[in-house]
């Protein structure tokens, strides 16, 4: 199948699989506590433990601070689970620069947005929600011409 | 929240863990390559995981009234405003300047990627930033 080898040089079974999984984590996340489990709200919640500005001490962010640092610290030992079982450890050989600046402007934006691609993409889209389905289609189009512009740039 | 209840929030996390690192999400090459059209893969990843939440959010609350632990089925909530689009479109340029994502700066630690650790800040640091200059929204109309 030479289309499917051009599409997916690396196989297709590890990305189905691993994609299953995370949705039976947001899945089993819904269904034992009814929480909805996008990750980009992390970074709010978890900044009203560190700063006193009213806009980290809402509610509805202090209420989930909690939980969302738990379902954090899942994220590192479930990621650390496959290392050890089944992947090895390695480092991105991704620039600095291009880690620093990215993370700064996607934290920025996915806050500004109130959804990344796991808030807007996995939990917006199963439910069936037109403003994430629109954030999607923008940080698709988005990440595509500045991954392009910074290949030209020289970035990894 | 109930002790039981954080367990469970625990064992989804690492099953969402697990899954970005088989996945090869938590490696910002394999994502560059998806947005340079390289590799299509990420498709599979986004499709079978919002598949599976699909399935998820749309059947279970019609054959239970409330979760096994806690007593409401939550709510996405997203909004059609200037600022979902717009946070949408910068959070995609600083994607694809860096190639990774929330969840996978996270779960990168565990693997041992550590340079992930400065995104992870920088992540941080525009979440601070974004907070700084927006102002509370009024009691009641919260998201």
């Amino acid at each position: 199948m030479p289309l499917i080898d051009t599409l997916f040089p690396l196989g297709i079974a590890h990305y189905l699989v691993g994609g299953i999984f995370i949705g039976l984590g947001v899945s089993f996340l819904f269904i034992s506590t009814g929480l909805i489990g996008g990750m980009s709200s992390l970074f709010t919640t978890t900044l009203s433990y560190v700063s006193s500005w009213s806009y980290f001490n809402q509610e509805s962010f202090i209420s989930s601070r909690n939980w969302r640092l738990v379902y954090a610290t899942g994220l590192i030992i479930g990621a650390a689970l496959w290392c050890f079982f089944i992947g090895e450890s390695f480092q991105t050989s991704v620039n600095w620069w291009q880690l620093s600046l990215g993370g700064f402007i996607a934290g920025f934006g996915a806050r500004l947005s109130n959804g990344c691609t796991s808030g807007h993409g996995i939990c917006g889209l199963a439910s069936m929600q037109l403003p994430s389905l629109l954030a999607v289609i923008i940080f698709l189009s988005s990440a595509m011409v500045s991954a392009a512009i910074v290949k030209m740039l020289g970035g990894v | 929240m109930k002790i039981s209840s954080l367990a469970c929030v625990l064992i989804a996390g690492i099953l969402f863990g697990f899954g970005l690192s088989y996945a090869s999400m938590i490696s910002p090459e394999v994502v560059l390559s998806f947005l340079r059209f390289e590799d299509f893969g990420l498709l599979w990843v986004l499709g079978a995981a919002s598949f599976v939440t699909f399935l998820t959010y749309q059947l279970v609350p019609r054959v239970m009234s409330k979760p096994l632990l806690e007593s409401v089925f939550g709510v996405h909530p997203s909004e059609m405003s200037r600022n979902t689009l717009v946070g949408a479109a910068i959070f995609g340029i600083g994607w694809g300047i860096c190639g990774v994502c929330p969840g996978p700066a996270i779960a990168g630690l565990g693997a041992g990627n550590w340079p992930l650790a400065i995104t992870l800040a920088s992540v941080f640091a525009g979440a601070f930033v974004q907070g700084r200059i927006s102002d509370v929204p009024p009691v009641g109309e919260d998201q």
